[in-house]
């Protein structure tokens, strides 16, 4: 799972969970494939970013060196949109847990792939 | 205003005059094309006229501003061949000739220069001709004024002549229907469809959609580069594979766990277990796309996780009938049953029936929310030909329906490729709950075969009943 993807997700599809948001993560194994790096791609995505949590979901896995926060005139900006591009991109969580802010359920990853699945008295 | 509008060429305006092209189909799909071109024009900001209204002949004769727009479209159409500059047509090969010598010195003046090297390519369409018939109708155009050598490797002009004896196979008529001269231009993508052949490819399901489908929903759904892209339903991946192709970074998601992770029994029949590294990702690797995997996860599309902002550009699926694939969601019919803490590590949940209206209903709610204005939502849905009519197709208030192609499956059943246009964000209302009213199919479908099934076997018991009683007669 990349972090672009754990921007993205909630678990406020639960009984009884108001926001669900965002997940935290427990990584047991990371992997860092290079991918090419397209700058267009990497600005388009920033306004869409929640950028606090990026910034938090990058610093619990071990990934520090993302600014705190984002960039003026981030589109010229190379060196700045490789470094968010490594952690959107590259990064990748293989073995771990996203665990709901609100109840504590853990979502297990494995493979690289989140299992949001609840259970049948969870919906 | 006007003084910043007059900087933006107009490509209208701009050329005075329109050139004649041929577009030369695949005759396959044929439903699917003007779906296909349509939506491509619509990508690129083309124009493009008739010259003649189409009819169900593998081409088309149009005009296009430039060869520029011309280029763009082929090198995204899955349903085109070739793309022509037409210098001639005519109904037959007597009259093209004619028309071909009237045409203008000074435009052909570009591609028969003595440093320009050329050759000419003889089809003949739905007939068969020997070498030297090709030749000799080849040779029929030696007063054209080309300067440059002949090289049949790689010329520079490649001039094309086209003889078209209908499309109904085995019975060709003795004269062609119409003959056409030109020079070639562009070719589409039907290399590509080769290229992603179901085949070859490392991961596949049992209900994997072909490429050159996948790759036409990719173009109507407008896919392009950066476009965010997801498929709900998404299986093996096939329609994912295809958004890549042309500039997709993708998602996809699956009620089925041992599907995503490629533990589901193999699908070739040789194959008697998976390899360890099937996967989705594993497909993207193999057509060099890794970079435009993003991540597939396990989940039920009725209680969709995604955060409420986040927008696709495009949401491209075949959600499953109910007939090859089960519809299925999280849930039980106990009432306020609960999994013992005990059991959760290796609890598996619990499915019931996700019936087809629910998941059209849900799937175009999803859309109407996930889709940014103006992204599109490209949707399989099968139906009974006979029930067919506008009225029996899912609707949201939000989505607009721009594209309705028919795949016929069966005598009496097929599916519609539909492609839906997001037009303005939706009220709180509208995401709540709206009027439906969708056929289930698959209830239908057994209904029908069980039917068909009890005939057959009448029929057959019949069969037996005349054979005893023709072998009775025999003996005695």
């Amino acid at each position: 799972m990349k972090l672009l993807t754990h921007n993205m997700l909630t678990s406020k599809c639960m009984k009884g969970v108001s926001i669900g948001y965002p997940l935290a993560i427990k990584a047991l194994d990371i992997r860092t494939v290079e991918v090419d790096f397209n700058p267009e791609f990497v600005a388009k995505m920033i306004p869409k970013i929640d950028w606090t949590v990026l910034h938090g979901a990058a610093e619990s896995i071990g990934q520090t060196d993302l600014p705190k926060e984002v960039v003026d005139n981030y589109e010229n900006n190379e060196e700045f949109l490789k470094k968010v591009h490594h952690v959107l991109l590259e990064v990748d969580v293989i073995d771990g847990e996203l665990i709901c802010p609100e109840t504590g359920r853990k979502f297990p990853i494995n493979n690289g792939i989140p299992n949001m699945l609840l259970n049948e008295d969870e919906v | 205003m006007i003084e910043e509008k007059s900087h933006l060429p107009n490509r209208s305006n701009m050329s005075k005059s329109w050139t004649k092209y041929l577009l030369w189909f695949a005759q396959e799909h044929v439903d699917f094309r003007f779906a296909e071109i349509n939506s491509l024009m619509s990508l690129f900001n083309i124009e493009m006229r008739f010259v003649r209204k189409p009819k169900d002949e593998p081409y088309w004769i149009v005009e296009f501003p430039s060869e520029v727009e011309v280029k763009l479209l082929a090198s995204r159409s899955v349903s085109l061949r070739n793309c022509i500059e037409l210098w001639a047509h005519a109904p037959n090969v007597q009259k093209l000739h004619e028309e071909l010598k009237l045409y203008p010195k000074s435009l052909m003046q570009p591609y028969i220069q003595a440093d320009k090297s050329f050759k000419i390519e003889v089809d003949t369409f739905c007939k068969h001709f020997s070498q030297k018939e090709k030749v000799d109708k080849l040779e029929a155009f030696s007063y054209l004024p080309v300067d440059g050598p002949v090289d049949l490797k790689t010329p520079d002009v490649t001039f094309q002549y086209i003889e078209y004896y209908g499309i109904i196979p085995h019975c060709p008529p003795e004269q062609p229907y119409e003959v056409f001269f030109g020079r070639w231009v562009a070719s589409g993508l039907r290399q590509l469809i080769k290229k992603l052949s179901l085949k070859t490819r490392k991961f596949i399901g049992n209900t994997s959609m072909d490429p050159q489908l996948s790759l036409l929903m990719a173009n109507q759904a407008k896919v392009t580069d950066g476009s965010l892209v997801l498929d709900p339903f998404v299986g093996s991946g096939s329609l994912l594979v295809a958004a890549t192709q042309f500039g997709g970074y993708v998602w996809g998601t699956d009620i089925d766990y041992l599907m995503l992770h490629g533990r589901t029994r193999p699908s070739r029949i040789h194959q008697k277990t998976r390899d360890r590294d099937e996967s989705v990702r594993a497909n993207m690797k193999q057509y060099n796309m890794e970079h435009r995997y993003m991540d597939v996860l396990v989940n039920d599309f009725a209680t969709p996780f995604w955060r409420e902002d986040f927008r696709f550009d495009a949401v491209i699926t075949d959600p499953p009938y109910g007939i090859r694939e089960a519809t299925e969601r999280v849930g039980t019919k106990k009432e306020g049953y609960e999994v013992k803490a005990e059991h959760l590590p290796t609890h598996i949940p619990a499915k019931i029936e996700y019936g087809i209206s629910n998941i059209y209903k849900d799937l175009l709610r999803f859309s109407a929310r996930h889709l940014r204005v103006g992204g599109r939502l490209v949707c399989w849905f099968p139906v009974f030909r006979e029930d067919y009519t506008e009225n029996v197709l899912p609707h949201h208030p939000c989505l607009e329906l721009v594209s309705n192609s028919e795949q016929t499956l069966s005598k009496v059943t097929s599916r519609r490729l539909l492609t839906f246009e997001k037009t303005r964000e939706p009220t709180e209302d509208e995401l709540d709950e709206y009027p439906v009213d969708i056929m289930d199919f698959r209830e239908k479908y057994f209904v029908i075969r069980e039917e068909t099934r009890k005939e057959r076997r009448m029929k057959e018991a019949k069969i037996r009943e005349d054979d005893r009683l023709r072998n009775l007669n025999k003996q005695s």
